[in-house]
């Protein structure tokens, strides 16, 4: 009889229950993850690799060699098939070249050259290396068999079998060359200081801004009355409506030449000559900051609103009673509680406008001392067609923006309870 | 401060900011119906309704405040009021001018100004009057600001190129073109393939909401219910995750599309989309799934149904309402994507809406067109939006730490 004790302790580890569930739960997240780190983590790591490669726009495909091929001296003794071979890149050689090319029915090949051999009709012609820029040509005497039409065989040299040239070429991509040119560039840019000062400018005030502007308008809200809910619905619009028709709606509305609001002022006599709101330093920083509040002041007002409905108005009937003004049962009873979906509020949307892209590309596509550090990467990447710096850019936002990550998961997840 | 609390001081520096506004909102009301000139002049405003503080106080009565509003009318009638009318004007126009603002000048601000006396204000009627004043403000300052952008791209969309450059301040209809008003739409969808667009982008929405919910789903209940190592972990990545801003991670998607060939394809979009929507749909969900009970999931499986079963049979039923509103949050984020877009598509048959309306931004295309353009990929959203208000604020705030 073996003497069954009871444990003076619980069990511990894992039984095969909690392992069963471990297993279901990730099986149901598998999908999630795979598909979240291939579009996700794969490109933040590639990101960081492209930002130490000397790489344009034009270096994304690997150069190929090119062939071309046609009859010479038709109908005569001399009578060949000319190839020609090109490398196109100026700097980078193509190793392993291989041509290849079928000859149609009733060709008769004569002496091959050296590098040629015929199997068939199928004829393989081993090259080599192609130094960058070079040129080669490779001729092939050949004989028409008799009863074949001469114009259809060389149509069907030239155009119906096509020459084939393929070719190792270094990648830029996948090489072992890497440099640290991209961040030497962006860093001593002297535009980089404007950029930075764009960034922090729109952040900070555009965050700050739509926070201010959202908490008015969720104390407007506040109250019953007839017609809220269709002004809180309006008020939404800003944010609902696609960046790109409200973006284009304000290039138009401000444009200097034809806008309707230049034409106001004009005429109201609040400006001698129309202003040039999207093209002027430091005018244009403060019109897309103006933007960004005006497009996002919604979203801190859902909040807010949300936050000051369910604040208890027992509260505020007993600060009635003893003598509070409206002021001060704002400042001492309102603003406290409300403290904490502000501060949150603050750290999501100082990250998100930090992100922000579309809205500064659209109104003015970086220019007159709006390139933030998003807009950047793109100018960098596309209009300079240089990846390898755009890509550096990249990594500079991801380096800031993971500061602020874990700032803010420190703060939210004890807000959130996560 | 204190010597701010006296109705005589409170009174016309509220008339005073309210006759500004009240001012200029007149005149630009009118000149964007009419077309016509006219002219809020500062000073006057300021010295008209500092007047308009005694026959608007509650002394006054009704009859002061008619009084009052009848010398507004007669100034403005007469070129000396807050908005001075141009000379070309109607007198008819200049009336209603008149009228307009003598409505809006005196009834607010005798209900701005019902508590406040004529001498020293208690603290109280004095921060009243003042919020009465704020909140009146607020309302036409917040309403003319959200409002005029949609307003000028619907009206200028109706407008002709000649009506544009001949008076960029005429956004009144005329009525009398009929049909043709809505020619830039009908050349829109004739000549430049905007209903094959639409179409894109309502598919493109579509499946990416199906797909985005296909693996949310599932992913929010492991981490809202089932217990696992390394589940705090992930909770806190997701949130990260969608953090990362899509322009660093457009640059290599870009590339590598490039080199597979699903660049300037749907496929490779609908492929990108839901990814970028996953991460938001399963933080929201796992929010909502953590707020039902979980006995009657145990129920369930006491009753042998096994976890998969349970999540089909009992917990979405349950959250049909959450699972609406994540969709209808997806369903925007999708419609109304732009950069994934324009990075990515180049041939004009694949374009998706705001692709298109891009496409629209340049000098050789009249500005009515694009601001067609940008009604079209308005319109859907905003109904969807209207219709649907109480599942999308909720999408909004589950949801909106996305921007």
């Amino acid at each position: 009889m073996t003497d069954i004790t009871p444990s003076k302790t619980p069990p511990r580890g894992h039984g095969p229950l909690a392992r069963r569930e471990a297993r279901l739960a990730w099986g149901l997240l598998l999908p999630t993850i795979l598909s979240v780190s291939l579009v996700v983590v794969l490109p933040l790591l590639s990101i960081f690799w492209i930002s130490f490669k000397p790489i344009g726009l034009a270096d994304l495909r690997p150069p190929v060699p090119v062939a071309r091929e046609d009859l010479r001296d038709a109908g005569e003794a001399s009578q060949h098939v000319r190839y020609r071979l090109q490398n196109r890149s100026q700097d980078k050689p193509i190793t392993d070249v291989v041509l290849t090319d079928t000859l149609p029915e009733g060709v008769t090949a004569g002496t091959l050259p050296e590098q040629c051999a015929l199997d068939g009709a199928a004829l393989t012609c081993i090259i080599g290396t192609l130094d960058p820029k070079a040129r080669l040509t490779l001729e092939l005497p050949v004989t028409f068999a008799a009863g074949f039409d001469a114009e259809a065989l060389e149509d069907a040299i030239e155009d119906e079998t096509e020459a084939l040239a393929t070719g190792k070429a270094d990648n830029i991509l996948t090489n072992a060359e890497f440099t640290f040119e991209n961040f030497a560039r962006i860093f001593d840019d002297d535009e980089f200081l404007a950029v930075l000062w764009a960034t922090v400018f729109y952040t900070v005030v555009g965050t700050v801004g739509a926070l201010v502007v959202g908490l008015f308008a969720a104390l407007l809200l506040n109250k019953e009355f007839k017609g809220q809910g269709l002004l809180r619905g309006l008020y939404l619009f800003p944010y609902v409506a696609p960046v790109i028709a409200v973006s284009f709606t304000w290039v138009i509305l401000l444009d200097p030449f034809s806008g309707s609001v230049n034409a106001l002022l004009v005429q109201m006599g609040l400006a001698d000559a129309p202003i040039n709101f999207f093209g002027e330093r430091p005018l244009a920083l403060i019109m897309v900051t103006v933007f960004e509040i005006w497009r996002y002041f919604p979203l801190s007002f859902l909040f807010i609103l949300a936050r000051m409905q369910s604040i208890d108005t027992d509260m505020y009937e007993a600060a009635d009673m003893d003598g509070a003004s409206p002021f001060q049962q704002f400042w001492y009873l309102s603003v406290p509680q409300l403290l904490g979906i502000l501060s949150v509020l603050f750290l999501l949307r100082f990250i998100w406008t930090f992100n922000k892209f579309d809205d500064i590309f659209l109104l003015t596509g970086g220019n007159a001392g709006t390139r933030t550090l998003t807009v950047n990467v793109y100018e960098q990447a596309f209009a300079v067609s240089n990846i390898g710096a755009g890509a550096a850019v990249a990594v500079v936002v991801f380096c800031v923006l993971l500061v602020f990550s874990i700032f803010f998961l420190k703060y939210v997840s004890r807000e959130e309870g996560l | 401060m204190s010597f701010l609390r006296h109705g005589y001081v409170t009174g016309p520096l509220i008339g005073a900011l309210w006759m500004v506004i009240t001012g200029f909102t007149v005149a630009v009301v009118l000149s964007f119906s009419t077309g016509e000139p006219f002219r809020p002049v500062f000073w006057a405003c300021l010295v008209w309704g500092a007047l308009m503080w005694v026959p608007a106080s509650r002394r006054a009565g009704p009859i002061g405040a008619l009084i009052g509003g009848l010398v507004l009318l007669a100034a403005t009638l007469l070129g000396v009021g807050p908005v001075v009318v141009g000379a070309e004007v109607s007198g008819l126009t200049a009336a209603i001018t008149g009228l307009a603002l003598a409505l809006a000048t005196m009834v607010p601000l005798r209900h701005m100004l019902t508590e406040l006396p004529l001498g020293a204000a208690t603290r109280h009627a004095f921060e009243h009057a003042v919020i009465r004043f704020l909140t009146g403000a607020g309302y036409v300052i917040f309403t003319a600001l959200v409002a005029i952008p949609f307003y000028v791209m619907v009206m200028t969309s109706l407008k002709n190129q000649q009506q544009l450059v001949q008076n960029p301040l005429d956004f009144s209809i005329d009525l009398t073109r009929g049909w043709d008003l809505l020619s830039s739409y009908v050349e829109l969808f004739a000549d430049f393939g905007f209903g094959g667009y639409l179409w894109t982008s309502f598919y493109v929405s579509v499946l990416t909401v199906l797909i985005t919910l296909l693996f949310s789903v599932p992913g929010a209940y492991a981490v809202a219910r089932l217990r696992f190592t390394g589940r705090t972990v992930f909770s806190r990545s997701i949130l990260l995750i969608y953090m990362v801003p899509m322009i660093v991670l457009a640059l290599p998607i870009y590339i590598a599309f490039s080199m597979t060939g699903l660049r300037n394809t749907i496929t490779g979009i609908v492929l990108i989309y839901p990814v970028t929507t996953i991460p938001v749909a399963l933080y929201m969900l796992q929010g909502y799934f953590r707020g039902l009970p979980a006995e009657v999931e145990e129920a369930g499986l006491m009753d042998g149904l096994t976890r998969l079963r349970v999540i089909w049979k009992i917990t979405l039923p349950l959250s049909l309402p959450a699972l609406a509103s994540v969709s209808l949050y997806v369903f925007m984020i999708a419609w109304n994507e732009f950069l994934l877009a324009f990075m990515l598509l180049d041939d004009p048959s694949k374009f998706t809406l705001t692709r298109g309306v891009a496409m629209l931004n340049s000098s050789e295309i009249p500005r009515q067109h694009l601001m067609a353009g940008a009604v079209i990929a308005t319109v859907p959203i905003m109904a969807l939006f209207l219709g649907l208000e109480k599942f999308m604020t909720k999408g909004l705030t589950a949801g909106a730490v996305k921007g």
